[in-house]
């Protein structure tokens, strides 16, 4: 974010909050369901909803992603794409070594 | 200050947009999604290949993570982590509204926070070698202190920066304040992604 006028910055202080009170809540609702002992594939769905809506909301409003330039973009597309690729090279071990499912 | 004067650390880059400061701390933190992905997809690949998660202790009964690690302790470093995310943003707004005082005071918390956060981890690892679960013990632990540990690196990192922006650093404060709220920024853009990868760790390694 480039330096702003105060009145923005306290527009933009009452969104931190807002956050931080939304993070808080949602790290009680994450630990709530996993005492709900719901099956594993819901359960690890869920978490992982929960945990992706979290981490959206810190780049998005404390690392001011909602207003950046277009070069940060780019650099992060880039890497969303080899993360992506990273986390599904564990998919190619469903392979046996004669190239069937196994 | 020294004759060379290098360009674009205050003014952004008409090229960019951005101050090269920014743009280098962007590109690090990409790396580190790197850095981090490997483990997540090395923690996938030990889970799915493994008949049980976490692993059935010999003679033993099979287990949760949850029952395996402390979960009401994660959960107030959880907060423990969030809270010092908005102390760091908040320092960072502190110096776009003029204020070096109030930057102090919610720069001190976040440092504070962060080392609530690693005394909290120490009592965690020291029961677990009590008992005997050091990262040799199975994957679980193996991919549990790997992780955690790493992260735990990165927070010692991130003190080490804010005392130095907290203290020394903020001298520049007087004479180029652009500068100081710049490196302040890049310092919590830092800080922001520790918090998120312990967003992902928690449920990762606690919870599921």
């Amino acid at each position: 974010m480039e330096s702003a006028n105060p009145e923005e910055i306290k527009k933009a202080v009452r969104s931190y909050v807002v956050v931080f009170v939304t993070l808080l809540c949602l790290t009680f609702v994450t630990v709530a369901v996993s005492y709900l002992k719901l099956p594993r594939p819901q359960a690890i769905t869920l978490a992982l909803i929960i945990a992706t809506v979290k981490a959206s909301l810190v780049a998005a409003f404390f690392m001011h992603l909602i207003s950046e330039k277009k070069v940060i973009y780019a650099v992060l597309s880039l890497t969303a794409a080899f993360f992506v690729l990273v986390l599904l090279l564990p998919s190619l071990t469903l392979y046996t070594n004669s190239g069937h499912l196994g | 200050m020294s004759d060379t004067v290098i360009p674009y650390m205050v003014k952004p880059h008409p090229i960019t947009g951005l101050p090269n400061g920014k743009l280098g701390i962007w590109l690090f933190l990409a790396s580190e999604v790197m850095l981090f992905g490997a483990l997540f997809s090395s923690y996938v690949l030990l889970r799915a290949g493994a008949p049980h998660w976490p692993p059935i202790e010999p003679g033993e009964a099979a287990k949760l993570s949850s029952e395996l690690l402390n979960v009401p302790l994660a959960t107030f470093n959880t907060a423990v982590l969030i809270t010092s995310s908005i102390t760091m943003v908040m320092a960072w707004a502190s110096l776009q509204l003029k204020s070096l005082p109030k930057f102090r005071i919610y720069m001190g918390a976040t440092i504070a926070l962060a080392l609530v956060f690693l005394v909290v981890k120490y009592f965690e690892y020291a029961h677990k070698f009590e008992v005997g679960h050091f990262p040799s013990h199975d994957n679980f632990y193996g991919i549990y202190f790997t992780m955690t540990g790493l992260h735990g690196l990165h927070i010692v990192g991130g003190i080490v920066v804010n005392t130095y922006l907290l203290t020394a650093g903020s001298k520049l404060w007087n004479t180029d304040p652009e500068h100081f709220a710049n490196r302040v920024e890049n310092a919590g853009l830092y800080w922001h992604f520790v918090d998120l990868v312990w967003i992902f760790l928690f449920p990762a390694l606690y919870l599921l």
